[in-house]
């Protein structure tokens, strides 16, 4: 039993370091969806320190909406384009009517109304779209189908095209978000509003117009991870997941860590990866994946409260 | 510009204003003050007197402490300004540079500099101009521009703050307590930078204060507070004369040194202040 546990796995991966290879890179494609839905929560969180509940119906929503204008005649790349849109509109919308509202209400209110908002986009989705299983306009939107077979080691390595995508579009995002975030006034502004409220107010930056900013970026991510996920399991409201599995990354990286949402969501799309294949499968059973990173999450906040990277408070005034 | 801007044209007007916190908090009872056009105005009085409260009303810092101005106007250049927010206050030319500093930590001195110039329209040249400008009244902040705000020192922090305000191409700034917690010396540095950014750059300061010592050397105008009221205004040096001045703020008196604790005699002193 200890020799399960604590040799054959690491065994197995030297003898077979294709086979690793392959897994190593399907976490990593899974790590990257996680990396840019946390980042979603944590923009959100730094300006308004609200958890936003509804991330993941966004996800959903987006991905219905895509699919779904793009069933009534629009093409592909329109509808990419009229998603977005829809997606601004929903976040001057919320920011509107239930953020501006709530201004100075204790915190746990504001997460509520974001389940609010969510049962309110579960209910708008299914009357618009319906809520049947449909299928992501994958083709239609030119994202490559096929397969590259590698063979490092000698061994095997089958890298699928659209996770070739998804990667270099999720790094992509991300990397423009950085840049966006570090070298431009408002991104500046953003980061300002998350350190201090007060002051960010006392040089004229406007808290609505920072919502308006963080909601819709978190829509571009939905819109984004929705495409990725939903051409590989189909547009559904189980899509919602990918959202959830994003809560175990805060917990790890700090709700308040840009870099923490970036590392943490790479660690835990490989870890949970790894664990599945090398442990789960051959001495749990399999199926793993659903609850791996939320274990690995609390034993770290066992250990570090603050997360990982929970950027670190600084304490002298 | 020097002197030659400084007029008696007020350039701020506080009328018979009244603050209340929580709906239930009587804090400002009638605060009526004048800021003049390219002069150093303090606002002088000790812990808890309303001070800050005054430069938040005044810069709209007060909706977000459920604080709200509920008696009085206060009009800038003409204009009632009480309804306003403040980014539209920092626009119009008035901020606030707030009690303890206040920069964005994980920033940079640089970015928390540039966060200033948040509300500005006028193009990417004229606000370097305007970094460079600062850095030449600051130049410790240019030695520190990639450091973490947080990691400066209090002085440098209240610089960055000072900086900050200026980069917003102020007309006037809302200056609360820029000595707390500096030592002597650094106070001084301060107090001189402001003056010549009053001198050169024709900003009219509003300066809250508790260090009424400093502050009376530095300002032409003075106000003093006490208790959410006015108790007393005039020139920097009438008030530096003054012997209830001298003797309650200033801690000197023709005697000679007396306690602040001499509380009987303070007592009567208020009542006839008041
Ligand atoms: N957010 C608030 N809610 C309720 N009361 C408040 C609030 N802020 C200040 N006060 C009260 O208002 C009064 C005046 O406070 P204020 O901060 O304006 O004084 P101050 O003159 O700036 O004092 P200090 O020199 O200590 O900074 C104090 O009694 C304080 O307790
Ligand atoms: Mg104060």
């Amino acid at each position: 039993m200890l020799r399960d546990i604590f040799i054959t796995p690491f065994v197995d991966m030297v003898e077979a370091p294709d086979f690793l290879m392959q897994v190593l890179w399907e976490g990593l494609v899974s790590g990257v969806l996680y990396a840019l839905i946390a980042l979603g929560f944590v923009l959100i969180f730094r300006s308004s320190r609200i958890l936003n509940f509804a991330q993941g119906i966004m996800v959903v929503f987006a991905a219905l909406t895509l699919v779904g204008l793009h069933a009534m005649g629009l093409p592909a790349w329109i509808a990419v384009a009229a998603t977005l849109a829809v997606m601004f509109v929903l976040a001057v919308t919320i920011e509107r009517v239930v953020l501006r509202p709530l201004v100075g209400q204790p915190d746990i209110i504001l997460f509520m109304a974001t389940i609010g908002i969510t049962l309110f986009l579960i209910g708008l989705g299914e009357t618009i779209f319906g809520g049947e299983n449909k299928v992501m306009i994958t083709g239609e939107l030119g994202i490559p189908t096929g397969d590259t077979v590698l063979e490092p080691f000698g061994g095997l390595l089958i890298l699928q095209h659209l996770d070739i995508t998804v990667v270099l579009v999720a790094v992509a995002l991300v990397g423009a978000l950085l840049a966006f975030l570090n070298y431009t006034r408002m991104g500046r502004a953003i980061r300002a509003l998350g350190d201090d409220h007060q002051a960010a107010l006392s040089v004229g930056i406007s808290l609505q117009t920072i919502w308006v900013l963080v909601w819709f970026i978190a829509g571009i991510i939905a819109l984004v991870t929705g495409i990725a996920w939903g051409a590989r399991a189909g547009v559904s409201f189980a899509l919602e997941v990918i959202a959830y599995k994003a809560l175990p990354v805060l917990m790890l990286g700090g709700l308040e860590s840009i870099t923490g949402a970036i590392v943490g969501g790479l660690m835990i799309g490989v870890l949970e990866k790894i664990f599945e294949i090398y442990w789960g499968q051959p001495l749990l059973g399999g199926n793993t994946e659903a609850w791996f990173a939320f274990v690995l999450a609390l034993i770290v906040l066992l250990f570090r409260p603050q997360g990982l990277f929970g950027e670190r408070i600084i304490e002298r005034v | 510009m020097l002197d030659a801007a400084r007029t008696d044209e007020a350039l701020l007007e506080v009328n018979n204003v009244e603050v209340i916190y929580n709906h239930v908090i009587l804090v400002l009872k009638g605060v009526s003050l004048n800021v003049r056009k390219g002069g150093i105005t303090a606002l002088l009085g000790g812990n808890g007197a309303g001070k800050t409260t005054t430069l938040k009303a005044i810069s709209n810092l007060l909706h977000s402490e459920r604080g709200e101005v509920t008696k009085g106007s206060i009009v800038y250049k003409g204009e009632r300004v009480q309804d306003l927010d403040p980014s539209a206050l920092v626009k119009r030319g008035v901020i606030q540079v707030m009690e303890g500093r206040h920069c964005f930590q994980h920033l940079t001195v640089e970015e928390n500099l540039m966060t200033g110039a948040y509300t500005r329209r006028d193009g990417r040249g004229a606000v370097d101009a305007d970094l460079e400008m600062v850095y030449t009244y600051f130049p410790r902040l240019k030695e520190r521009r990639r450091s973490q705000a947080g990691y400066t020192s209090g002085g440098e922090q209240q610089m960055t703050a000072v900086g900050r305000a200026l980069m917003s191409r102020p007309e006037m700034i809302l200056l609360d307590e820029p000595s707390m917690g500096l030592a002597p010396q650094l106070v001084e540095q301060i107090f001189e930078i402001v003056k010549s950014i009053n001198e050169n750059e024709g900003v009219s300061f509003l300066l809250a204060e508790q260090n009424t010592n400093v502050a009376l050397r530095y300002a032409h105008q003075g106000y003093i507070l006490e208790n959410g009221r006015i108790v007393m205004e005039g020139t920097a040096s009438e008030l530096r004369e003054n012997a209830d001045v001298k003797e309650f703020y200033l801690g000197v008196s023709d005697e000679g040194r007396k306690s602040f604790r001499d509380v009987r005699s303070y007592r009567r002193r208020k009542r006839w202040l008041a």
